[in-house]
């Protein structure tokens, strides 16, 4: 499944987004405005680009702790998101939720996660409601390294594989759990091995490479689609930042953190971009200075938003 | 009206509600060919192994998965075999169910239902033995149900299934063999009331789950002893009928309650508070409860014995308030 020239700048323009996103998350952190923990997505974006590009508007996710990047590429709204880091009221969760806990069930986004590997059989069962409903939806679920380490992993990846689900486990190897490396929590290193133990596929890619990501989750999503059952795509990447804002990642290799900055996904895939002719240098720089205007938009609004009434703290704990 | 034991009850229940909505399925160990108490074999009879569908031992999948389907558009009824295997889906439960409408801004429902089976009477030890509605009681987002009869077992698991939110139904494993009479077709009670099963005019003994039988067994004892007790059902704890509990207080003045699980922060401690609180120019007498002590279940069946609240000990509370 060969991506073309508009998908490929549509992921390209989805990636920018996530990292002037998380940049201006960033600086707001960093100047106090922004309560709570932060774990940025930068570095990764090629992930949730690649994947995202795959799937439709009635698909469903099951996002991380690091779910920004999710979010965006599944559609969010930047105002919302923004809005909602900052825990104002006219964020999508009305401030309840924070970083770590955007949802927005009308776009297929059944939350990101603050409990390590919790994502991964709240995805399973959501592809059963996929299954269980006659359609040929999917559901998309997404986990790092070390949650591949919780019983939730090997729990939902046995059910999924018993009931044939059309299930997608997309696994971030961003080679660290906080400042555990992999290689030391973890064997095999390759997740995607565990996945032929529960009887499915799994296969590695270069997680910075939007392109690769988009091909095996293609694949994935239409073996899922055509009721043949779950994959797993485990993308190999690299945070750029520590694993939440605050954390200098004084654990990691300075050489090897180097190699992988080289590997930015966003100036990989500008540089395909170029090499095939689909978009020169001005192409790239006016996405980016409109990406820019949109997230300063959104900051401006989120900023501008009230924060939520005190009544709304006794509000939202039962359905009725 | 026709005469049915808790279990089948309660599998009447399940069967109308899943003819009712076919995004009704029930999952969980053993549920469709070998239920541990076979409550939903009539189920699979039924509807077959796409709505009644058998797990592998995965309690977290099972709870957690039910997560995911409830948030995606389906009613999830799971069964964990032993209430004790609460603390393996502790977080599937109170960390993601009971709190995702909250956390999401009211903008996702996770219609659910978690039916267990707790209590002691079996001599099945440590282990498969516990009470553990307090565990649920104290996160809030999640509902509780421990009702005593076939008639509300009925009515309360059909009133589960269609409620928007995480439900956690308490089946005491010593009721499912007691009958009683059960209103035919569709019933549905509402979440939230009380039941008061005795009247009388001395004093309330307040409970719930098997513990009723019991008070009621008390009551009988006490009605030779020349005290009326009224025996007041709460059926569900989350949410609790508080006024029914107050009202009852303010004829008899007199609170005894009664719970099977153990005395330290059990519900029993919740509405002593709640009655000290806002009834407290109610009360005639102290409050007391009986409940197990504060240890495991013991296997012994003369620990057993000793271990679970009887009728005799419910009196003896009553007759100490003079
Ligand atoms: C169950 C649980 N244990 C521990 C934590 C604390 N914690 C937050 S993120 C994290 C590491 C997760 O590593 P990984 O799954 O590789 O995701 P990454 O942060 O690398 O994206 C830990 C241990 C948690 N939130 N939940
Ligand atoms: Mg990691």
């Amino acid at each position: 499944m060969a991506v073309e020239r508009d998908q490929l700048l549509d992921m390209y323009r989805c990636m920018v987004k996530i990292r002037e996103f998380e940049n201006r998350a960033h600086d707001l952190f960093l100047a106090g405005g922004l309560p709570g923990f932060l774990h940025l997505y930068s570095g990764q974006e090629a992930v949730a680009a690649g994947v995202m590009a795959t799937l439709r508007p009635d698909d469903l996710i099951a996002s991380t702790h690091r779910g920004h990047g999710h979010v965006i590429a599944k559609g969010g709204d930047v105002r919302l998101m923004l809005a909602e880091i900052l825990g104002r009221a006219t964020g999508y969760c009305k401030g309840k939720g924070g970083s770590m806990h955007i949802a927005a069930i009308e776009l297929g986004i059944l939350g990101a996660n603050g409990v390590v590997g919790a994502s991964i059989p709240i995805g399973v069962g959501a592809a059963l409601a996929c299954q269980y409903k006659d359609g040929d939806r999917v559901s998309v679920t997404f986990f790092g390294d070390g949650a591949s380490n919780r019983g939730t992993f090997h729990e939902a990846l046995n059910l999924a594989s018993i009931w044939d689900l059309p299930a997608v486990f997309i696994c971030e190897n961003n080679l660290y759990g906080v400042g555990f490396c992999q290689r030391d929590h973890m064997r095999p290193c390759d997740v995607a091995e565990r996945a032929a133990g529960y009887g499915f596929p799994g296969i590695v890619v270069d997680g910075n490479d939007a392109e690769a990501v988009y091909e095996a989750t293609a694949t994935a999503v239409a073996r899922a689609r055509a009721g043949g059952g779950p994959t797993m795509v485990e993308c190999k990447t690299w945070r750029h930042h520590g694993h939440f804002v605050g954390d200098q990642a004084l654990y990691r290799d300075p050489a090897e953190h180097a190699e992988w900055l080289a590997r930015d996904p966003l100036l990989l895939c500008a540089k395909v971009l170029a090499s095939r002719g689909w978009a020169d240098e001005g192409a790239l720089l006016a996405i980016q200075d409109e990406i820019r205007a949109e997230i300063e938009e959104a900051v401006a609004f989120a900023l501008a938003s009230p924060q939520p009434a005190l009544s709304d703290l006794l509000t939202d704990v039962y359905s009725d | 009206m026709a005469v049915r034991n808790f279990g089948q009850a309660i599998a009447d229940g399940l069967i109308l509600e899943m003819e009712r909505d076919p995004d009704v399925y029930i999952v969980g160990e053993d549920v469709a060919t070998f239920p541990a108490f076979g409550v939903t074999r009539a189920c699979y009879e039924r509807f077959g192994a796409t709505r009644v569908r058998d797990t592998p031992v995965s309690e977290t999948a099972i709870m957690g998965h039910a997560v995911g389907a409830a948030a995606a558009g389906l009613r999830p009824v799971a069964e964990i075999m032993f209430m004790d295997f609460l603390g393996i889906i502790l977080d599937e439960l109170a960390n993601q169910a009971a709190k995702m409408h909250y956390m999401f801004g009211g903008t996702m429902k996770v219609p659910l239902v978690v039916r267990t089976v707790s209590g002691a009477g079996i001599g099945a030890a440590a282990q498969h033995s516990q009470s553990l509605e307090a565990w649920v009681t104290h996160t809030p987002g999640l509902k509780m149900i421990a009702p005593s009869t076939p008639a509300d077992a009925k009515g309360l698991i059909a009133a589960a299934v269609r409620d928007d939110n995480p439900v956690v139904f308490m089946e005491h494993k010593l009721l499912y063999a007691t009958e009683g009479e059960v209103p035919d077709g569709e019933y549905v009670l509402p979440i939230g009331k009380a039941d008061i099963k005795r009247a009388g005019s001395d004093v309330t003994i307040v409970s719930w789950s098997s513990m009723v039988q019991k008070s009621l067994a008390a009551a009988d004892l006490l009605a030779a002893d020349g005290v009326a007790a009224e025996v007041l059902d709460l059926r569900t704890l989350v949410p609790l009928d508080k006024d029914a509990i107050l009202e009852s207080l303010g004829r008899t003045h007199r609170l005894v309650i009664v719970h099977e699980a153990v005395k330290t922060s059990g519900f029993g401690a919740e509405v002593a508070a709640i009655v000290a609180d806002e009834g407290f120019d109610l009360l005639d007498a102290p409050i007391k409860r009986v409940t197990a002590p504060d240890t495991p279940v013991p296997f012994s069946p003369v620990l057993e014995a000793a271990f679970v609240p009887d009728a005799a000990k419910i009196r003896a509370a009553v007759l100490s308030l003079g």
